[in-house]
């Protein structure tokens, strides 16, 4: 910001940051509020659960019908979501685990730990895909 | 001047000392969601395609019915405990607050006993 001397005449120029545009979320923040959205997401996402095991328990027309709904794209993308949801919250559970024994605060692990729950949860879930869609046959579950 | 002490104009404004308890249970059920996540998401991959009979044989066994169990149960007290925390931190109006968290247990007591009664119909049920 070495024209925002020029700008302002005689005053001096003075750090702008944290500045909305330039300002840079530090990944541990992210990853925080990221567990926090997917712990709310899987808090809604057990109704699914709920729903398969009431169609199920309903009998084959019910289970019929709910395999559908989730058999659509739309209903894949939802389970798609949901399986990274879970994985994603599990990792960052984990970090949590490591953080509750009073271990991992240095800065480098923290930021280590933050882009491994990234990691992790984003290999899983594409690999179970992969699985999902050319070996067992697409339409989960 | 009141004559209230000082201990009664306080009093239930403190915390309700379960806060320890609030957070072991939190990391009590995340550790057995841990395991029960795991198994839950392989059920689900395996019954992938199959047809209605098949899932209700599948479910009916008692080493199937039982994590199963145990999934629906652990992950409704974690949801709870969790979503109380949200609403804490972003409701901050008594009334409303009051109602979600009874809207909270309602909504988690409803989705473990939807669930643990389909499974015990699929186990039990002819
Ligand atoms: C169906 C599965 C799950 C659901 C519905 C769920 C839901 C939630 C919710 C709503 C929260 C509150 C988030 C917050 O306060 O920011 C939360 C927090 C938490 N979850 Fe889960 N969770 C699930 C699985 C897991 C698993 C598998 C683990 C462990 C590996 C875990 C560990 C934790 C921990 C440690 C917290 C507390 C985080 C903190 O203190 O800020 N959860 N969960």
């Amino acid at each position: 910001m070495a024209d925002a001397k020029a700008e302002r005449g005689s005053q001096a120029a003075r750090p702008l940051s944290p500045h909305l545009q330039i300002y840079k979320m530090p990944v541990n923040m992210l990853m925080s509020i990221v567990h926090r959205i997917t712990g709310a997401a899987l808090y809604f996402g057990t109704v699914l659960v709920a729903c398969v095991l009431v169609a199920a328990a309903s009998g084959p027309d019910a289970y019929a019908t709910v395999t559908g709904l989730l058999g659509t794209w739309l209903g894949q993308l939802v389970l798609f979501g949901y399986t990274w949801a879970l994985l994603h919250h599990l990792a960052g559970g984990i970090r949590h685990f490591i953080w509750d024994t009073g271990r991992g605060y240095k800065l480098e692990t923290v930021d280590l730990l933050s882009w491994g729950t990234l990691a992790f949860s984003a290999i899983t879930t594409v690999l179970i895909w992969l699985y999902v869609l050319f070996v067992a046959g697409g339409s989960a579950p | 001047m009141s004559m209230r002490t000082p201990l009664k104009e306080v009093r239930r404004l403190g915390s309700a000392k379960e806060g320890a308890d609030h957070f072991w249970t939190q990391r009590t059920t995340g550790a057995a969601n841990l395991v029960l996540s795991i198994f839950a998401i392989w059920l689900a991959v395996s019954l992938i395609g199959a047809d209605h009979a098949t899932v209700k044989a599948t479910i009916a066994q008692p080493i199937i019915a039982l994590p199963l169990l145990l999934f629906v149960t652990s992950a409704a007290i974690h949801m709870r405990l969790g979503m109380q925390v949200i609403i804490e931190d972003y409701v901050h109006g008594e009334a409303a607050k009051i109602v979600l968290l009874m809207l909270n247990s309602f909504f988690a007591i409803a989705v473990a006993a939807a669930s643990a009664l389909s499974i015990l119909k699929l186990s039990f049920g002819g």
